[in-house]
């Protein structure tokens, strides 16, 4: 076992992993963030794809050994980015998921075609969105979705810190021995003035919010329980 | 699928690394971003007893410039040279090249030295950096030795490393100001791998005029003089042909799938792009 220090849409944690744990089962069956999906598990489908010092990675060849120290930023810590509330609202709108099994994955990558290529035209997006696979919508809906945030972006209907990289290397790797919390997370910062507070207070798993269907199983534990089960 | 078990050491320095992989005698695996060697992994493909994390180490995302060439650390990852984090002056083709693979969310952490050892007949650098008359940097901790990167690919998913041994860093000479270079890839879906590539450099004033064709059965197909399938001296502004006699001779027994005419197609492209 080896132990893992990351920051989880904003919050610490030190978590003891295997090695060949990857990134989003440790967020998954660990921190009951299910938000990230997984298919292939070979980086071919995008389903998996969150920001790992605010960039866009795949987290199913991603072991979590190798984020030691870096940021990770889930759907469910996006929740009240302004440019994630846009495109929840167009996807919505535009016919931009059906069964919503690649949504996680589409909507990261969505954010950063709309923070890292403002210009972006239907061509570049759909060249952006190659990495993600969908198979109920056929995409016309999410490309459409993805140009209306764009033209709303140039409307000037919200505003966008830029996400600018200066280390090199592999994203979250390469922190071992930093301080923790040197990355900056890119952030959008809402129009007047509202700060995003919750984003650094997101609790792990569902926090306050109902299930969509509860299980309830009850079982002696044999030994003494010395913390609280997740 | 997950992975078969393994153990997990991070390397602080290049004698580290050294002393590791030494130590397990040849079943370590050195991982960087992972892109390659992870869906290895995860497919059980391979089976390291212990994986090396090389991404600490200060001199592999190290850059340094002289005169007549650029030296890329073997962790700089794909984005960082599509983005121009990486100052590649003189040198466009490498950004070109480095959007086109895989995806956003790949680029960002998989690195050029990972996908040069990873050696996948189909992957995108080596081509384009064969036809650049790119050098590995190899290392053992102790010393270090150059050699071509067409002779570092020893065959499919093969490279010329001691069990000791480590690709430090990728030299690139610098091509005259005057020089072209172009980069074709075939496949069905952005961001794939490729069915079929090629690379043409054309330099007039360093008299070099190289030819690649990648995505073959094992190490890239270098054509050291490209005059040989381009015609005497390639102009600027005439239409690429390719010589058909020489290109099917090259092609033959190469083991390509439809006699190789994908590959030759790949290539033709690449110079008409490169003569433009
Ligand atoms: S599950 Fe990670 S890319 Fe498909
Ligand atoms: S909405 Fe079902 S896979 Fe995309």
């Amino acid at each position: 076992m080896q132990s893992v220090q990351l920051t989880v849409n904003g919050v610490s944690t030190l978590e003891s992993v295997e090695p060949r744990l990857n990134l989003a089962d440790l967020l998954r069956e660990r921190l009951g963030l299910t938000g990230t999906h997984l298919r292939c598990e070979q980086g071919a489908c995008g389903a998996c794809t969150l920001l790992i010092d605010g960039q866009p990675a795949r987290s199913c060849i991603t072991y979590a050994v190798l984020c030691e120290g870096a940021q990770i930023t889930t759907i469910e810590g996006l929740e009240d980015d302004p440019v994630m509330v846009a495109l929840r609202r167009a996807f919505t709108a535009e016919h931009g998921l059906q069964c919503g099994f690649c949504t996680p994955g589409m909507l990261i990558t969505a954010r950063d075609i709309v923070t890292r290529l403002p210009d972006a035209d239907e061509r570049r997006i759909r060249l952006e969105l190659s990495g993600n696979l969908c198979r109920c919508t056929g995409y016309v809906g999410i490309v459409r979705a993805v140009r209306r945030v764009l033209e709303e972006h140039r409307a000037g209907h919200f505003v966008v810190a830029p996400s600018e990289r200066r280390k090199l290397g592999p994203v979250g790797s390469g922190h071992a021995g930093l301080a923790a919390g040197d990355m900056p997370v890119s952030m959008a910062v809402p129009m007047g003035g509202d700060t995003p507070g919750t984003y650094g207070e997101v609790k792990l798993g569902l926090a306050g919010k109902k299930p969509n269907i509860e299980i309830r199983q009850s079982f002696v534990i044999a030994r003494p329980q010395t913390r609280e089960l997740r | 699928m997950k992975p078969a078990r393994f153990e997990f050491v991070r390397a602080r320095s290049l004698g580290e690394v050294a002393t590791i992989l030494r130590q397990a005698s040849g079943s370590a695996k050195v991982i960087a971003g992972g892109q390659s060697l992870g869906p290895m992994l995860n497919l059980r493909l391979v089976r390291p007893s212990i994986l090396v994390d090389i991404t600490p180490i200060p001199e592999l995302t190290r850059i340094e410039e002289d005169a007549d060439g650029l030296v890329i650390g073997a962790c700089i990852t794909t984005s960082d040279i599509e983005d121009g984090r990486v100052r590649v002056d003189g040198l466009p083709i490498l950004a070109t090249v480095a959007a086109g693979i895989a995806y956003r969310a790949v680029r960002n952490r998989g690195t050029i030295g990972g996908s040069i050892c990873h050696a996948d007949p189909a992957g995108d650098w080596s081509p384009v950096l064969c036809a650049l008359g790119a050098e590995c940097i190899v290392t053992d901790g102790r010393q270090a030795r150059r050699l071509p990167l067409e002779q570092f690919v020893a065959s499919a998913f093969e490279v010329r490393l001691e069990a000791a041994e480590l690709l430090q860093a990728i030299r690139i000479p610098r091509p005259s100001r005057s020089a072209r270079c172009a980069y074709y890839k075939v496949c069905r879906k952005a961001g794939e791998f490729a069915l079929a590539s090629g690379a043409v450099l054309l330099d007039r004033e360093r008299e070099r005029f190289r030819a690649v064709i990648g995505a073959t059965q094992g190490r890239p197909i270098v054509i050291d003089d490209a005059r040989r399938l381009l015609g005497a001296v390639p102009q600027p502004g005439t239409p690429a042909r390719l010589h058909e006699g020489a290109t099917n001779e090259l092609l033959q027994g190469a083991g390509l799938p439809l006699n190789g005419r994908l590959h030759a197609t790949a290539l033709a492209r690449a110079a008409a792009q490169a003569m433009a």
